[in-house]
Order: structure tokens, then C-alpha cells, then sequence
């Protein structure tokens, strides 16, 4: 089991991949999936992140198998 | 309480008549729809837009205007409610999104038709990608 993380639009190519496979996590909460992810960038303040789907704030609690993003504000409609 | 996306340039207008004939909406208790239509403008901060690209986070994003309309359905006791939004690459001109809503009264319909549109704008994951002919752009952020 692992913890999935996506990344979308500017974020993505920011950081130069849309996808991070995070292993043997155990429980962890958003922001540090990211500081394990991106230890030499801090989370930007402006991005919103989500965890399986729905939207997280960074102290969010993640187990394995989570699927965790990450992603700027939105600008539909 | 219909969610769509659809990849491919549509008539909102059409569609709305569809969905009210396969409905029978108009033949039943709904005195007032209210309609919101969003369109690709060809210019954006002063520059010319040759084309738009709308990247989503497939999943949640249908989830989060699930959520958002569920929440409309419920503040405003609305009968039905319709959201399309467009994703991919599209020109200027193209419908973006529609959001129609059915009610009793002109109240509820207006309302719940622009608390879906705002929250919409605010909540549903999508991403506008700019191409400006000679570079490209995200945007950073939605008019008010």
C-alpha cells in the first residue's frame, strides 16, 4: 500500500511531474506528504490540497492508501 | 440533479430545452427557471486569447459540483438543477458552462442559480491555460 499524490496546472509543471508514489507512510498528515515530497520547496500558501477527493486543510490527518493532491485556486467557470 | 463535463463544444441552449422536455419540467410544478450561460471571451487583461484549455482533476471535480448542487437542492427546495462545464481545449465563443435551476418561485431560482455559479468559481477544481498565439498562461485567478 502507498499514498498516491497528484499535482495539477501551474503546480504541475512547477515541479515537473503531475504524480508522486509516497511508500510505506504510516499515518502522516497533508503538509508532510509534501515536505516529504518537496523537501527543498516549502508549501506554497496559496495551494489548496484534498485528500481522497475532498478538500484538506494541511494538518488533515492521510493513512495509506489516501490519494492526497495538491493544486493552485481555482478558475472555472 | 445532473453533473456533466463534456469534452466537446455544445449549445447550452439546446440542451437545456432537452433536459426540460426529457424532464417535463415545464408541464409540471416549476413556475421559474433561471439560466446562468458562461462564455470564452476572446480577450482576457488586455490580451487577445486564441485559444483555451481547461485542465480538471477528473473525480473530484464532478464530486465537488455533486456537493454543490446537493447543497442548492437543499438550501432553496429547488425541483431540479442542471450544471455543464466544458473541459479541454476550446475557442473563443465556446459555451464554458451552464448552470439552470428549477423552482416554484423567481426567488429560489435566482438565488441558488448564483450560490452554484459562485461556488462554482470557488470550489470546483479547474484550471484555465491561456494561449496567447506567441506564449502561453495560467490563470492565476477568477474575476470577481
Amino acid at each position: 500500500m502507498s499514498i498516491r499524490v497528484r499535482y495539477f496546472a501551474s503546480l504541475r509543471e512547477r515541479l515537473g511531474r503531475s504524480e508522486d508514489t509516497l511508500d510505506g507512510a504510516r499515518q502522516t498528515t497533508v503538509a508532510q506528504v509534501w515536505r516529504q515530497l518537496n523537501p527543498d520547496l516549502p508549501l506554497p500558501t496559496h495551494i489548496l490540497s484534498a485528500v481522497n477527493q475532498e478538500y484538506a486543510t494541511p494538518d488533515q490527518s492521510v493513512a495509506d492508501g489516501d490519494e492526497v493532491a495538491f493544486f493552485p485556486p481555482v478558475t472555472g467557470g | 440533479m445532473p453533473v456533466e463535463l463534456r469534452e466537446q463544444a455544445f449549445d447550452p441552449w439546446l440542451s437545456l430545452s432537452e433536459f426540460q422536455v426529457q424532464r417535463r419540467l415545464a408541464a409540471r410544478r416549476s413556475g421559474a427557471t433561471a439560466a446562468f450561460v458562461g462564455t470564452m471571451r476572446e480577450i482576457n487583461e488586455g490580451d487577445d486569447v486564441s485559444a483555451l484549455t481547461l485542465e480538471h482533476y477528473p473525480g473530484m471535480t464532478e464530486r465537488e459540483l455533486e456537493r454543490i448542487v446537493a447543497g442548492a437542492m437543499a438550501q432553496w427546495s429547488l425541483d431540479e438543477a442542471l450544471v455543464i462545464h466544458r473541459v479541454g481545449r476550446m475557442q473563443p465563443g465556446d459555451p464554458i458552462v451552464l448552470v439552470a435551476v428549477w423552482s416554484a418561485h423567481r426567488k429560489a431560482a435566482f438565488e441558488a442559480c448564483r450560490h452554484i455559479m459562485e461556488m462554482l468559481k470557488s470550489r470546483a477544481p479547474f484550471w484555465k491555460h491561456e494561449d496567447l498565439g506567441d506564449r502561453q498562461r495560467w490563470v492565476e485567478s477568477n474575476t470577481p
